[in-house]
Order: structure tokens, then sequence, then C-alpha cells
């Protein structure tokens, strides 16, 4: 196991590495660059100060490995002399934001906790409604209720995010008026009542994304809850005289959630790229909505840093997954 | 199962594939719903012309509900509703159809020359793997970003956005069929008739071509089916966040994003093109489903 992990984690790395390499050029070598937004009346030599002075004149592969540098050694060592006041990276240039001259870092430590308690709740409370759903249909297989949870699904596949999100504004804070349309950043919770506040302000877009995660999820534990009932070890338990429910939430359930262990697993790096949509339907300032606001504004190093780490989490959670497949169950061994 | 007609006409694989897409109702329900679609956008603007309207008149006529005259109203430049959906669907659904062809030839492409060839199996996979894990919507809003203006340079805005979309998504959403027809090839390639076929002397294209390609559609044809659904939703994706179709050249994820501003006085423009595109993917996706219980020879007949 151990042996397995480390020939990944080594492996990651090439991959990664190419992974950048692609993002970089894609993103650089691309015509729209904002060097082209600056003002013809500008004259010529300030210009070319301008240039200079965002590190944008150099050759292509010299900004490549200065921004390796800066995201593997400069970043990491800035957090660590932030933590215990060292001085290793005293003075080096960081990874700056051209559209706020402010580090890339700094901005997404400041947006990221909106992303993580928005999306993370919704992601929570789809795994939350899933799991009991996709049991139940597995247990009374083609009942209404089986029947009803499929059309559930079905519906939360095809459904995008962007309409069910629009579809719940016109519904619950137009005509109902029970929730605000937007998410007010700004809001901090000192209080019984900003906490309710802040209660009713999550409520929509944990509504959309927990619906469309637990869509997915749901069909996963079902079918694996599926495969297990058919076992015959469950028929074992039950000729030993077991209870139904130890049965079915003892011996069943613990098997089933192995895949779906995994499947959620997988998906938590959408977490952080994947709610682009609802964080800009509902105006939460988080990681996606950085990122859009990055793309219109040409802010080069922003897209390419947010790019590579969203990429750096999809690896990572592969390889977890993989990880956790085979600690829970014994019948894998990768060496 | 067993009807009358069975024992006069001989069963055809493709007639028992039908017989048990049949019986699927949801795939049935899909297919009627996507025909009915299809029909409407293919003949639609022929049979629904909007009247021409001077400057003048649209503006008075601006933002009108459902009537006679506009059956799904006006838009805030007094467009016609109607019309304006039944365009906007074509672009929709062959943005679908041509991204969901150029993922399934690439993904087709790379697939059979990985499970065929050992030696470029390696490689090949390798990046297959590469392109699973690139953060694929940010790149393509990337992508669309900055190579909108350059393409519509060349060869004009709608044209240009269009290749450009659909190249893009194409280009992005090939891996699942090329990591499943590896898998079937790895499996057909060590089948006794390849090897006959290589026995008399047959050449590696003429067994992929005559003997394998024709083993691998049934997945092919269930992943490319679910590939026009996530290619239609892509873009629709890409279109909401401002960065698809000019707004003349109307899609119905450009229709949901242009109405999100009058959302609260006129939701109607919001919920037609939602209900369109999630239709459309609804029934798609039942269509899959169903295709997938059909091509199966193992379920079949159940």
């Amino acid at each position: 196991m151990l042996t397995f992990t480390l020939r990944r984690l080594l492996l990651a790395i090439p991959i990664l590495l190419v992974i950048s390499l692609v993002i970089f050029l894609l993103v650089d070598l691309a015509p729209g660059s904002p060097m082209s937004e600056i003002p013809l009346t500008v004259p010529p030599e300030v210009r070319q100060k301008m240039i200079a002075a965002m590190g944008a004149d150099q050759p292509v592969f010299v900004r490549y490995l200065l921004w390796l540098k800066q995201f593997f050694w400069v970043e990491p060592m800035t957090l660590v002399d932030g933590w215990f006041g060292t001085t290793f990276v005293e003075g080096e240039q960081r990874i700056l934001s051209w559209q706020s001259r402010s580090p890339v870092f700094d901005i997404i430590g400041q947006r990221i906790p909106q992303t993580l308690t928005v999306v993370g709740t919704a992601y929570l409370v789809g795994i939350l409604i899933a799991v009991p759903i996709g049991i139940y249909s597995a247990y009374r297989q083609y009942s209404v209720f089986d029947q009803a949870g499929t059309l559930f699904a079905m519906i939360g596949f095809s459904v995008p995010t962007f309409f069910s999100g629009t579809l719940f504004i016109i519904i619950f804070a137009v005509w109902l008026g029970w929730f605000p349309t937007k998410y007010d950043t700004t809001l901090t919770v000192t209080d019984w009542e900003s906490f309710v506040q802040r209660l009713r302000q999550m409520a929509l877009p944990v509504m959309t994304l927990g619906l469309a995660n637990a869509a997915a999820i749901s069909r996963y534990m079902r079918s694996s809850m599926l495969d297990n009932m058919a076992m015959d070890y469950v028929r074992t338990a039950r000729a030993k005289g077991m209870s139904e429910r130890v049965v079915v939430l003892k011996h069943v359930l613990r098997n089933s959630l192995i895949p779906v262990v995994t499947v959620i697993a997988l998906g938590i790096p959408s977490i952080f790229g994947g709610a682009i949509i609802t964080e800009n339907l509902f105006g939460v300032n988080g990681i996606g909505a950085a990122l859009i606001g990055a793309i219109h504004a040409n802010d080069i190093p922003m897209v390419q840093t947010l790019a590579f780490i969203f990429a750096v989490l999809i690896v990572l959670f592969n390889l977890i997954a993989d990880v956790i497949y085979g600690l829970l169950d014994p019948r894998i061994r990768y060496d | 199962m067993t009807d009358t007609s069975a024992a006069t006409k001989p069963s055809s694989p493709l007639r028992d594939v039908w017989v048990q897409f049949r019986s699927h109702k949801g795939a049935m329900f899909g297919l009627i719903t996507l025909s009915v679609l299809i029909i409407a956008v293919l003949i639609g603007p022929y049979l629904w012309v909007p009247e021409k309207l001077s400057v003048a008149q649209a503006i008075k006529l601006k933002n009108q509900g459902p009537s006679l005259r506009f059956p799904l109203g006006t838009d805030q430049l007094g467009r016609d509703m109607l019309a304006r959906m039944l365009l906007a669907g074509r672009i929709s659904l062959a943005v679908g159809l041509v991204a969901m062809g150029i993922a399934i030839v690439f993904g087709t492409l790379i697939g059979v020359l990985a499970g065929y060839f050992r030696r470029l199996d390696g490689p090949l996979m390798r990046l297959t793997d590469m392109f699973l894990a690139l953060p694929l919507i940010p790149l393509l809003l990337v992508m669309v970003m900055l190579f909108r203006d350059r393409i519509a340079g060349l060869i004009g805005p709608e044209m240009g956005a269009f290749t450009l979309i659909v190249f893009a998504i194409g280009i992005t959403s090939w891996m699942a069929t090329a990591r499943i027809v590896r898998g079937e090839v790895l499996t057909l390639k060590e089948r006794e008739y390849v090897l006959a076929a290589r026995s008399i002397g047959a050449r590696p294209n003429r067994i992929i071509l005559r003997h394998i390609l024709p083993n691998v559609i049934s997945p092919v044809m269930v992943a490319a089916t679910l590939g026009v659904a996530e290619a239609i939703i892509t873009e629709s994706v890409l279109s909401f966040l401002g960065l698809g179709f000019p707004p003349d050249f109307p899609t119905w994820g450009r229709l949901l994003y242009d109405g999100l501003q009058y959302m609260q006085v006129y939701p109607e423009r919001v919920v037609w093109p939602g209900v369109a595109i999630s239709l459309t993917v609804l029934s798609v996706n039942y269509i899959g489903d169903g295709l997938r219980d059909a091509l199966d020879p193992r379920i079949r007949g159940r």
C-alpha cells in the first residue's frame, strides 16, 4: 500500500508538470493579452515599462520556470514563514495578480472560505440526501419509491444547475420571498440573528448544488446496494435469523459504501472548481467567481494559478480515492 | 415478447434491439420528445415566420406577454420569443451533435490505436489520464475567451463562435469513449476470428475496420448519446457565463442568460429555454439508458 502510494505520488509529478506546461502555454500564447489593452495614447517607452513591470517582457520559458519556482517554492515557504516567523523567502517575488497587484494566493486565501462554506455544505447535504434514498431504493427495488428515486436522479442529472438555480430563485426568492436572491459575502455571524440570516442566504445555492450532487450519488448507492443484496453472505445472515435492520444497515450497507466513498472522494475537486456556475448565479464571492473575474479581466497569472490548483486537486483526489479503495476493501491489492 | 409475427419474420439483431428498446418506457418517452423537438426546430422556423416590424413598432411591442400574435411573448427588444426559441434550438442541437461527433471520432481513434497497438498503449493512455486531470470548464472558458476574436476575424463571428465552441467541447470530451473503446478492443483482438483474419494475412487496418470496429459500435453508441447531452449542457454553461455565442446568434443557453436580467419581472423568459435544455438532455439521457439495455444481449429478452 505504501509503495503503491509512493509510486503514484512520484508518477503524479511528471503528469502535473505536463499539465502545468499545457495550462501555462494555452493561457500565455493566446492572443488576447492585457498588453493589448493599454491605451494607444500611452507613449511606447512607457508602455514598454508597464510590460516590464508585469514581468511580461521575458521569453515564455523564463516566465514558466519563474512561475513554477514561485508556485512550488516561494508560495509554500511564504506560508511557512507566516506560521513560524522564519525568513526563507523574504523579498522573493510572489505570483502577483495583474488585476489587483496583490499576491494571487492571498486572494485565494480570502475567497476559499466562501466556497468551502457554501459548496462544501451543498456536497454534504447532497450525500446526506443521497445515501438514504439509495439504500431504500435498492431495498425495495422497482417499488414506487424506487421509481420516484430513479426519476429524481434522472431529472437531477439532466437539469443543469444554472436552470435549477434560476428556478429556485424565481420560486423561493421572487414569488414566495423566503430567501434572499443574492449571497451577501460581507455578512459576519455574530449573534443568533445573523446566523439565521447566513442560513437563509445559503439555502438556495446549497439546495441547487445539493440536489445535483444527490442525484448522482444516490444512483451509485443504489446500484452498489443492489450488487451486494444478491450476495451469498446476505442470505447467510438472513438464514442465521438476523433482523432485516441488521442485515441491511450493517452487513450490506458497510460493503456497499466502499465504492460510494471513492465516488464521493472523486467528486471533491468539483467542490472547488465545478461550482463556478452556482457561485456566479448567487453572487457567492468564492474561487469560481474569482476565476471568471480573472478570465474576463485577462489576469493571466491568476487564471494559470487557479487552473493549475484545480488540476492538482483532481490528481490528488484520484490518488486518495484509489488509496481509500485499497484500505477499505481487503480484496484489492495494488502490489 | 413472443408475438405472432416473430414466427413469420426471422428476427434480426437490429429487430431484437428495437423490441427491447421499445419496452423501456423512459427511452420511448425520450425518443418521442426528442423527435418532436428536432422536427420543431427543423421545420418550425419555416412555419412560424415572425412578422417584419420596424424598429419603432418593435420597441412598442417589447416585453409582451404570451398572446395569439406572439405565443411566447416578446423580449426586451420586441423580438418574437417563439421564433428565437426555434432558431436557438437548431444551434443548440447542432452544437451537441457536432461536438459529440468530434469527440466520438477522436475517442474511437485513440481507443482503437491504444487497444490494438501495444506500443502506443502506454503513451496514449497517459495522454488520456492527463486530459482527465485537466480542469475542463475553466480551460474551455479560457480557450473561448482568448481565441474568440482571432477566429471570428478569420471566418466571421457566427461561424467562428460555432467552430470554436464545437471544437473546444469535442476536444475535451473524448476521454470516456477512448477508455471504453480501448477496453473493448483489448478483449476483441484476442478473439479467434481476429486470429483467423490475421492468419490469412489481413493487414491491421483491415482487421480494425472490418472485424473490430463493428463490434465496438454498441458501447460507442451509448457513449455518443450521453455525449450529446453533455455537449449541450457544456455549451449552455459557456453561453450562461457570457462566453458562448454572440447575442444575435442565439442558443438556448444564451436566451437563458439574456433572460436572467429580467428574471424577476418576466420569469417565463428564463423558464422556456431552461425547460427546452432540460427536456432535451433528459430525453437524450433516457435514450442512452434504453440503448444501453437494448444493446446488451445479457439483459435482452428479460
